[in-house]
């Protein structure tokens, strides 16, 4: 399945004075498969553009196709795009409202109407993959920690077993180890299960750790669309709009500038090492055969 | 959706009555609604028309704006209407079957439209005009005097200050909730009553969590700022007369009292 953005426009509060265009002319095209992330300023449009991408909020001008469908037309149906396409918002711990852990991740697939049993399947997969162990299910969420918490609530989307999973900063405001927990799972479901995953961030790192396809958005308009490699190759025009490279990049920038023969476009910390260690047994070796 | 509530919401827009000083607005208001309720005959009406029309262009808040707000009570308007044109007594100008329209019954249900339409435009130009804060701040220095009797007013508008801060947070909280329950397949305009009051759980649950948890933040960091009551409390922007205010004051009285004397001259 696929998602095409065209010529999406988006404008809060028409007509007053609070008026803001948070879209202007997206286009995009979202293919099966792959782990894309967006990233942007506060306020560049961010969450905005994910929610297009589910129907929650209709754009005010342009199209949204959908597999080649129109789901701005009138005989689309909605729910059917949101069992397809699993959006987890920021924060999700705050949507958890049922007593028990198990239930809540039912949710979700009892208002797909499924059978009790296919309901209990399912959310004890979704809570497998998030790595939550039996004895949490019959706890309430609200004794959980907080990372505990948001893989409850990302099981919850994950139950209702969508083809596209969109997470808007599912890191934010977790530990180190949390932080790594949860993204290890989200590439797990890109590979074993071929999950298209959009991920919505503001770690340069964690972008440049997992995605394969990287959108910068900057006050509402796409600024960049590339590998992640690409897009940082623009250092300089990331930082005009309030981002930046990931921080290994500047190092081996700094080490290429000094005169060693570093490959600057490194994105993450395992390229970087082996990159070093690479200039560091050329230069020994040079050095060898100069004696 | 929720997003378009106007009733009494702010407006910026930077004109002389958003500048006014909000113990000014607030007495205004009262001042109007003593004019709204107690005026008679037709030049007392023309009067306050012609003082309201000037006072919402003077406010620079388009007047379509504003009708906007009227939407809320359209239902209310109806029924006032009705009952006062059927059930007033009095010389009979129509009547079918059981129902009867008297002169005095259409007089009074065109009294009592008008008035509740002004009362709306007029309190709602105060809150169009005045950010909560000032609106609070001009209670809490307006009603200083209630001190002596040992009325806690800075407490009281603390509190009313924080309701307010607090509904368009959570506002933005009830939109998001529902939106994050709506992509999980919740639907919540559907089916019955029943139905539709068992879709709250999902938003409600979370809503109270969310309101306990950001009170319980607030508390703590204005312990942290050590915030203790209105005692000795001094503020960033006091509230001081200037001379436009003077001015408005005078100009409050004269309208006070041009209504006042209509209404003998017209009795």
């Amino acid at each position: 399945m696929s998602i095409e953005l065209k010529h999406i426009h988006y404008v809060y509060s028409a007509g007053t004075a609070y008026e803001k265009h948070a879209l202007d002319d997206i286009n995009l095209t979202i293919n099966d498969g792959e782990f894309i992330g967006i990233v942007g300023h506060t306020g560049s449009g961010k969450s905005t553009l994910i929610q297009h991408m589910n129907g929650l909020i209709k754009a005010s001008g342009g199209e949204l196709l959908y597999d080649g469908e129109n789901i701005y037309a009138k005989d689309f149906s909605m729910k059917e795009l949101r069992n397809r396409v699993g959006l987890v918002f920021q924060y999700p711990e705050h949507q958890l409202f049922e007593a028990t852990v198990f239930e809540d991740v039912c949710f979700g697939p009892k208002n797909q109407g499924l059978s009790d049993e296919e309901v209990k399947a399912r959310a004890s997969a979704a809570l497998q993959s998030v790595g939550l162990s039996e004895k949490y299910y019959e706890q309430s969420p609200f004794e959980l920690s907080g990372g505990q918490k948001r893989r409850v609530a990302i099981a919850g989307v994950l139950a209702m077993e969508p083809k596209m999973l969109i997470l808007d900063e599912p890191t934010a405001g977790l530990d180190p180890k949390g932080r790594d927990e949860i993204l290890d799972q989200i590439q797990k479901l890109h590979r074993e299960r071929g999950l298209t995953i959009i991920l919505v961030s503001h770690s340069m790192e964690d972008v440049a750790n997992y995605v394969e396809r990287l959108i910068v958005m900057d006050k509402g308009s796409v600024k960049y669309d590339g590998t992640p490699r690409e897009v940082f190759a623009h250092a300089r025009e990331l930082e005009q709009i309030g981002l930046a490279a990931p921080q290994v990049t500047y190092l081996l920038a700094q080490l290429a500038e000094e005169g060693f023969a570093v490959d600057s476009t490194a994105i993450t910390v395992e390229e970087a090492k082996q990159s070093i260690l690479a200039a560091l047994h050329g230069q020994n070796r040079s050095e060898g055969t100069t004696i | 959706m929720i997003r378009d509530i106007t009733l009494g919401q702010y407006y910026p827009a930077g004109s002389i009555l958003h500048k006014l000083d909000p113990r000014v607005k607030l007495l205004g208001t009262m001042i109007f609604l003593i004019a709204v309720f107690s005026y008679r005959g037709i030049p007392g009406l023309v009067c306050i028309t012609v003082c309201l029309a000037a006072l919402i262009k003077l406010s620079k808040v388009p007047f379509s704006y504003m009708v906007k707000g009227l939407r809320a009570i359209v239902v209310l308007l109806a029924l006032t209407c009705v009952f006062n044109l059927f059930l007033t007594p009095g010389e009979v100008v129509f009547s079918f079957w059981k129902v009867t329209i008297t002169k005095e019954g259409i007089n009074l249900s065109f009294r009592m439209v008008l008035r509740l339409i002004y009362l709306i435009l007029g309190t709602s130009l105060m809150t169009l005009t005045t950010t909560p804060n000032q609106l609070t701040d001009g209670l809490e220095q307006g009603l200083k005097p209630l001190n002596r009797i040992h009325i806690p007013v800075h407490e009281l508008a603390m509190m009313m200050s924080i309701a307010l801060r607090f509904i368009p947070i959570l506002i933005e909280e009830t939109d998001k909730i529902m939106k994050a329950q709506t992509a999980r397949g919740a639907n919540f305009d559907e089916g019955g009553l029943i139905q539709k009051a068992k879709s709250m759980v999902p938003l409600l649950v979370p809503l109270f969590i969310s309101a306990f948890r950001r009170a319980n933040d607030l508390a703590l960091a204005m312990e942290a700022r050590c915030y203790h009551g209105g005692e000795g409390r001094t503020k960033l922007h006091p509230l001081r007369y200037q001379t436009r205010d003077y001015v408005a004051y005078v100009l409050m009285l004269v309208f006070l009292a041009g209504v006042v004397a209509l209404r003998f001259f017209s009795s």
